[in-house]
């Protein structure tokens, strides 16, 4: 009994403390290290944060590098799938052409109304800054959805600024670097967004689930939500412009009793973002 | 002159491949999330980590693991430090079953590697859970683990391969 603790022992010891041949540290002694950057890391300590800077510029600028050939095949893959559905998104394309241009007709008039409405309220935000990012790397990771892009406080990036896909909200930036930033995704489970659901205008949060949908997940009325709606953002808190379309309630779908937001923007697909921010127009 | 000259630089990039795969595979995330199958997702890493420590310990430098997990936290978004502490943890695990391990079969090796799993990616979701306030769902994490030990099954041929490769040369 007391041999085999013995053995136990040594090979444990021989495990975490021996240094293998050109080795310079033991398991044991990085293990700790580990703690300790972990632990610094969380309470902000500077040259931890100094280091993390540093790798950041070079895995941020490397990842772009290194991930060409897998965004070839990524890109090749999307390209042959969506050959393959042309004929049918024609279609359906067509339709929505032909509802759009009726649309179209009475939304300028709306807009112009309702700039001039907002102006009276003083809720009349304008564009202050608006910057085109690459995305550098997109980490559709099933626990981060963010992506990297190639703008940082250099070029003007905010912390919190909106990120736009054409006309439609992906998220916001979470972290500036020199040269790069990152913004975390709609999708992403710490994301949490004030929105209004139109036509009904009920005010609601948005979560993120990790996977690529939303969920309402507080209702001001806590009422089920039946029929086409459209999630737009509130600009309850200002941190987001009100009116921002993000995506829409799927009416057939639920994930634990909270509605599914279909985004209208495939965070898989990025490639250019725009980076926006806002600030009240002055007479 | 030429040739030998080409030949050592492909002996020199064979016998760092583990390494250089690791950090390609972390600056990469190489997971075929392209893919959209719903639910999967797979720790390369782990794999690769856990089967040369056990192997060919020899190619992966503990130290530039370290590094690599390092580049892997920035890279993902999760508190620096982490990532470096579970891999240092698949080598520990690795390297004492070395110690103990007289005759070596595929699924003892696998076995261990599940066991090592789960104890990490626990470790791993309480860190970032209870302590950090990291929101984190339990089925990817779950289907991440499922599709991790599954893919160990099979990523040992390549690896093999690759070994017998440098061994030719």
């Amino acid at each position: 009994m007391e041999t085999s603790r013995d053995d136990f022992v040594i090979a444990i010891r021989s495990a975490f403390l021996k240094k293998e041949t050109q080795q310079k540290f033991s398991i044991l002694t990085l293990i700790i290290f580990s703690i300790i950057f972990l632990i610094l890391g969380e309470i902000n300590f500077k040259p931890i944060n100094y280091i993390k800077i540093a790798i950041k510029e070079i895995a941020y600028r490397s990842t772009f590098i290194v991930s060409v050939p897998e965004k070839f095949i990524k890109e090749s893959y999307y390209k042959i799938q969506s050959h393959l559905d042309v004929y049918e998104i024609n279609k359906k394309n067509e339709l929505e052409l032909k509802e759009l241009r009726a649309k179209e007709l009475s939304n300028d008039f709306l807009a112009l109304e309702n700039k001039r409405l907002k102006e009276i309220v003083d809720d009349f935000l304008v564009e202050d800054k608006s910057t085109f990012a690459k995305v550098l790397s997109d980490k559709n990771s099933p626990f981060f959805k963010s992506v990297i892009i190639n703008k940082g406080s250099k070029h003007g990036i905010n912390l919190g600024s909106v990120a736009l896909d054409k006309k439609y909200l992906i998220g916001k930036v979470v972290e500036v670097n020199f040269a790069t930033s990152r913004v975390l995704l709609l999708s992403d489970l710490n994301s949490k967004i004030p929105v209004i659901l139109e036509p009904m205008g009920h005010l609601s949060i948005m979560s993120g689930t990790g996977k690529n949908y939303g969920i309402i997940e507080y209702n001001q009325n806590q009422t089920r939500i039946d029929g086409d709606m459209i999630v737009y953002t509130s600009g309850a808190g200002g941190l987001f412009r009100s009116g921002i379309p993000i995506g829409k309630i799927d009416i057939n779908s639920f994930e634990n009793e909270d509605q599914k937001i279909n985004f209208y923007s495939d965070f898989s697909q990025l490639k250019f973002v725009k980076i926006l921010s806002y600030k009240k127009e002055e007479n | 002159m030429s040739t030998l000259y080409k030949t050592n630089i492909i002996k020199i990039l064979l016998n760092h491949i583990p390494i250089i795969l690791l950090f390609v595979s972390i600056l990469n995330n190489f997971d075929f999330n392209y893919l959209n199958l719903k639910y999967f997702s797979f720790n390369f890493s782990y794999i690769l980590i856990f089967y040369f420590s056990l192997k060919r310990s020899a190619s992966l430098g503990y130290t530039l693991i370290f590094i690599a997990g390092l580049f892997n936290d920035v890279i993902n978004g999760t508190p620096i430090g982490m990532s470096s502490l579970m891999y240092l943890l698949l080598c520990g695990v690795a390297a004492y079953l070395r110690a103990i391990t007289l005759s070596v079969s595929l699924l003892k090796d696998w076995i261990s590697f599940v066991i090592t799993l789960l104890v990490i990616n626990s470790l791993s979701f309480i860190i970032l859970n209870i302590f950090l306030n990291y929101e984190t769902s339990y089925i990817d994490q779950i289907s991440n683990i499922i599709f991790t030990s599954l893919l160990y099954l099979i990523f040992p041929f390549l690896f093999n391969f690759i070994e017998d490769r440098r061994s030719a040369w």
